[in-house]
């Protein structure tokens, strides 16, 4: 370039990144659409399987045994919590839509969980891989979803598998963040015991690392559903359905009753999915003084009426025994 | 003392912490100082030139401030710490070079720990963590238990066994970790200031049950402590470890009367003496005067502890007897011997 002018160089010099970018693209689109087409294969099974298992399940028994799953977990405040909130999805009329979202929520949180937990114990156990993923996490967190929209339509197609997958992307970051951390932060002391008396990496990974890092992974996996249900909506965009989709209708046809319904039952799904995590990481963290997990909410009841007609006066003591 | 009787022995070990140890170890040998070596290089020297031995059945103390280096000897014992050269040899077994298998061996049979911190499983009951060692050594669940429950026993926690470590106290949180250590029934039971983070009543009720349970089983613990009523009480003989090195190593009596330097001597400044010191260490025998047993005199035995004895002197219009332990005449023992003997320490 002649008119070279040092003072403000980026007249002339220009680094064509957008060009290499959709270059790259087609390459991989001619090349390599047949090994991204494959990888939807176990998405699409994972999909399927647990939306025809949501959709199957009539309301009244779903909530019945989401109640008594959060009574389990968090207490009958929890439980009442998580009647209520599924109550009233129900009610503004959007059940089925929920249930088609919280598939595709469920979904990526099972990829993410498969690939997240095992890459956070990877970043924990290695600075360097800590220091290589790390970049990469914040750009996936941050790069707006509407830039990796377009790549991912046209590698993988519309529909809801591509749009898990947008969503695995796009939430995944806090649970590998979360893992690493949660190791990281394991007390000194506990690993030098557990060291000093002859644990292999493994055991020392699943008897002690993991065990004590429960709490603060939970909280990644209640991270990771907040983040995937925030992208559900942006999903909707490459035809993935549900409540996302209803946003998204109504949006599109100033539709305001239908855009509130469908983003009322988002904030309720949200609800529900943020207290029932929460309520599974705090336990962890409290580590049930005393009793055992199976000896407190509804299967406690069960458990102490089979244990009573046998035991006549049976103490906390013999029931652990 | 021949070398079958020792249990544990160390030979040359150096370890120094830093990049380039090699850069270090050429300085010390030729006799660079630990400051002048850390100022030079950036390299710390840990310990310096340990040699020693344990001997099977005794209760071996090794003392120093923070930062002389007491704490990174005993992890250099199960590899906790890889020293940086010499050799630490168990029952006659080398353990310096030791693959990854064997070393994890080592660590499961022959070594348990015990920590200042407690270090309990936050997440395991009071059974669980005392079984941890046999657990993570493959043993099945219904054997460790037993065992377990017979350490919890051997620690004064039957009936706490399916408590969690944070609902007990700080001396009962120590007892499940002597409980975790016992459990795997170790040749040598190694004890990080295993009793600093106890208040003075429970960590010398947790003294005395040491005490008892050495005299019981004839254990070999390796015990690191910076406080010498504890190194005096419990000990059979003591190290003193100064700035990586092993300044002396001895009974108490031995360091009390022949100190090899002064940071020895200042660890018993303002300790009572007459804790140590014994009636027959005092006695003398006076050739002027023969001695006539009478059951009106006052005689002592000669292990009875002087701080036992200053009344017993003090109130007898004469020199008093010491008698052996087989009723043999050792010496006596006059008031002015005895303020000679108190003050000269």
């Amino acid at each position: 370039m002649s008119d070279f002018n040092l003072l403000d160089p980026f007249a002339s010099v220009r680094v064509p990144v957008g060009s290499w970018v959709e270059s790259s693209l087609t390459f991989l689109v001619q090349n390599f659409r047949d090994v991204f087409r494959s990888i939807r294969w176990p998405v699409d099974q994972v999909l399927s399987g647990i939306q025809s298992g949501l959709l199957s399940v009539p309301p009244t028994i779903f909530i019945i045994l989401a109640a008594l799953i959060g009574w389990q977990v968090g207490g009958r405040r929890i439980g009442a919590m998580c009647a209520i909130t599924l109550t009233m999805i129900g009610l503004v009329g959007v059940w089925n839509d929920a249930m088609v979202t919280l598939a595709l929520v469920l979904t990526s949180l099972f990829f993410c969980a498969a690939i997240g937990i095992p890459l956070g114990i990877l970043c924990a156990a290695s600075n360097r891989t800590e220091a290589i993923l790390r970049p990469v996490l914040d750009a996936m967190q941050t790069l707006p979803a509407f830039v990796y929209l377009v790549p991912v339509v046209m590698l993988f197609g519309i529909g809801n598998v591509p749009g898990v997958m947008v969503t695995i992307i796009f939430s995944i970051a806090p649970l590998v963040r979360l893992t690493n951390l949660g190791i990281r932060q394991v007390p000194a002391d506990k690993i030098e015991a557990a060291r000093a008396f002859g644990c292999t990496p493994r055991q020392m990974l699943l008897r002690v690392q993991m065990p004590l890092a429960a709490p603060t992974i939970m909280a990644g996996v209640n991270q990771t559903l907040m983040l995937s249900l925030s992208m559900v909506v942006i999903a909707s965009m490459i035809s993935v359905g549900g409540l996302g989709l209803m946003v998204l209708q109504g949006i599109g046809r100033l539709d305001m009753g239908l855009a509130s319904v469908g983003g009322i039952g988002l904030v309720l799904l949200a609800i529900f999915l943020d207290r029932l995590t929460q309520a599974m990481g705090e336990r962890t963290n409290k580590a049930a003084p005393g009793t055992r997990w199976f000896q407190s909410g509804p299967l406690g009841l069960i458990f102490r009426a089979k244990i009573s007609k046998p035991v006549p006066a049976a103490t906390p003591q013999s029931q652990t025994e | 003392m021949n070398s079958a009787d020792d249990i544990l022995s160390v030979q040359h070990i150096y370890k120094i912490f830093g990049a380039q140890p090699e850069l270090a170890m050429d300085m010390l040998n030729a006799g660079a100082d630990k400051s002048e070596i850390f100022q030079k290089t950036g390299q710390a020297v840990g310990v310096f030139d340990a040699n020693f031995s344990v001997r099977r059945g005794e209760i071996f103390v090794i003392m120093g401030l923070s930062g002389s280096g007491k704490s990174t000897m005993v992890r250099l014992f199960n590899r906790l710490i890889e020293p940086t050269s010499g050799s630490i040899q168990i029952n006659g077994k080398e353990i310096t070079g030791l693959p990854d298998k064997a070393l994890l061996d080592v660590r499961r049979k022959d070594m348990s720990m015990v920590f200042q911190s407690f270090a309990l499983m936050p997440h395991m009951s009071v059974l669980v963590n005392a079984a941890f060692g046999l657990e993570i050594a493959g043993m099945s669940e219904k054997e460790r238990n037993a065992r377990a429950m017979e350490a919890l026993q051997q620690v004064g926690l039957a009936g706490y066994e399916h408590c969690y470590p944070h609902e007990l106290s700080g001396g009962m949180q120590q007892r499940v970790g002597l409980a975790r250590a016992l459990a795997s029934d170790p040749a040598i039971l190694l004890m990080d200031e295993a009793f600093s983070a106890l208040d003075p009543l429970i960590r010398s009720e947790m003294q005395g049950e040491l005490i008892r349970l050495q005299a019981e089983q004839n254990r070999t613990i390796i015990f690191i402590s910076h406080d010498i009523e504890e190194a005096i009480r419990i000990g059979h003989r003591i190290a003193i470890m100064e700035g990586g090195k092993v300044v002396q190593i001895g009974t108490p009596k031995d360091l009390l009367c022949n100190p090899a330097n002064d940071y020895v001597r200042a660890f018993f400044k303002g300790f009572d003496t007459s804790k140590v010191l014994k009636a027959g260490d005092v006695a003398q025998l006076d050739p002027s005067e023969a001695f006539t047993p009478s059951p009106t005199a006052p005689s002592v035995r000669s292990d009875t502890p002087l701080q036992d004895i200053f009344h017993i002197v003090a109130s007898a219009g004469r020199p008093v007897a010491v008698l052996d332990s087989q009723g043999l005449f050792q010496g006596t023992i006059s008031p002015a011997q005895l303020l000679q003997t108190m003050s000269r320490h």
